[in-house]
């Protein structure tokens, strides 16, 4: 007797987790399902790039991105974040050549082209420094959802508060997630290669 | 030369028959190598009733204009203290800031009037919160060097103190597992 009654505890237990699964594997087929209403996070890039020349989403040749927002003079973030994503591209090897990585300054009255061109040198050399007039740089900020102000301090300087996540695009330029400050290296390596492959 | 050394080679292989005992030797020197970073790493002052537990930096890219100072600070004392002004020699100058991230969003702010250390409490400043922001660098912070400063406290007084520049994405990781001072993480830049 208690036999069977544990085989119909074991049955009554499959057939629940079957139903379980079931729904579980509808939801994940149809996330991704054209039908959904995509995140509107991302718009035409038309900035300075740290040479001097024009960039615009025609210079990305159909790549994915990433994307990061930031400043120079940012002593914490930003410097971390640009080593973090150095020793990433580093990690995803000959994969890495199959993405863009785009820095975006915040501050463009400050970070000039050239600025941005020597602060980079300490950084991997296939990410792109991108600079602007600060309408332009408002414009791409307000597309991806950036936010980003001036904070004074003493003597009439000032910091930036702003957005500090990693954005990442596809090759079509649709946004397909993020990076955060706190995410280690592997969950940040697996998202950079998912994007690199899936283009 | 050549005959030399690998007349030594034999002699140490002689002397270290067995595998394990090289690998033993091996892990040995492994140890010794890391033993000497930590202790070249860690540094602390003392002025009053405040220790400052291993004051660091990170090297900044270059034309940066500003950087950061990492440090603990721990009051012995009974009575609170304030940490009110920092200097150091290759910045024009040095500011309290606070530093947190909210809703990704990433906020700076100075800290007004001093930083509080109370009785018998720790204060951690790193890259994470609180720190101290080098403003108006006149050079590059160089990994490997030091950068002299000032660290002055409203009981305590001023002390002297180097800061030591670590990799630019260094980071204090090993600190969450204890109180006292520790080296920061060993994050390379390539």
């Amino acid at each position: 007797m208690p036999s069977r009654m544990r085989l119909a505890v074991m049955a009554l237990a499959a057939v629940i987790a079957l139903a379980a699964s079931g729904v579980i594997g509808y939801h994940l087929t149809h996330q991704g399902a054209p039908s959904a209403p995509r995140i509107a996070i991302g718009g035409p890039i038309d900035l300075t790039a740290e040479d001097g020349r024009r960039f615009t989403n025609a210079d990305l040749g159909g790549k994915p991105f990433a994307v990061f927002f930031g400043f120079t003079r940012c002593p914490n973030v930003c410097p971390t974040t640009l080593s973090d994503l150095t020793l990433d591209l580093e990690q995803l090897g000959p994969l890495a050549d199959k993405l863009k990585v785009l820095f975006v300054s915040v501050d463009p009255e400050r970070d000039t082209p050239e600025t941005l061109k020597e602060y980079l040198s300490a950084f991997d050399p296939r990410i792109t420094g991108l600079s602007g007039t600060p309408a332009e740089i408002a414009s791409l900020a307000k597309d991806y959802r950036v936010f980003y102000e001036k904070v004074p301090t003493e003597g009439g300087d000032y910091t930036m508060n702003h957005t500090a996540t990693v954005y990442l695009m596809d090759g079509k330029g649709g946004f397909t997630g993020t990076i955060s400050l706190e995410e280690e290296q592997p969950v940040r390596v697996a998202k950079l290669k998912q994007l690199a492959e899936n283009g | 030369m050549l005959s030399r050394l690998n007349s030594v080679r034999v002699a140490v292989r002689r002397l270290l028959t067995s595998p394990e005992e090289r690998i033993g030797i091996a892990v040995f020197a492994m140890a010794l190598l890391f033993v000497g970073v930590d202790a070249a790493a860690a540094h602390e002052y003392k002025i009053g009733a405040i220790e400052i537990g291993h004051p660091w930096s990170r090297a900044t890219p270059p034309g940066a204009k500003v950087g950061g100072g990492y440090l603990t600070l721990t009051n012995d004392g009974d009575m609170p203290d304030k940490l009110v002004s920092a200097t150091v020699e290759i910045a024009g100058r040095a500011e309290i800031h606070q530093m947190s991230v909210e809703d990704g969003v990433m906020k700076m702010r100075q800290v007004e009037g001093g930083l509080d250390i109370p009785a018998h409490g720790t204060v951690k400043l790193d890259p994470s919160g609180l720190h101290l922001m080098f403003l108006d660098l006149k050079g590059p912070l160089v990994r490997g060097t030091k950068v002299h400063g000032s660290l002055t406290f409203e009981k305590a007084g001023t002390v002297d103190v180097d800061f030591i520049v670590d990799a630019i994405g260094a980071s204090p990781k090993p600190m969450k597992h204890d109180g006292g001072d520790s080296m920061p993480g060993m994050k390379m830049d390539h």
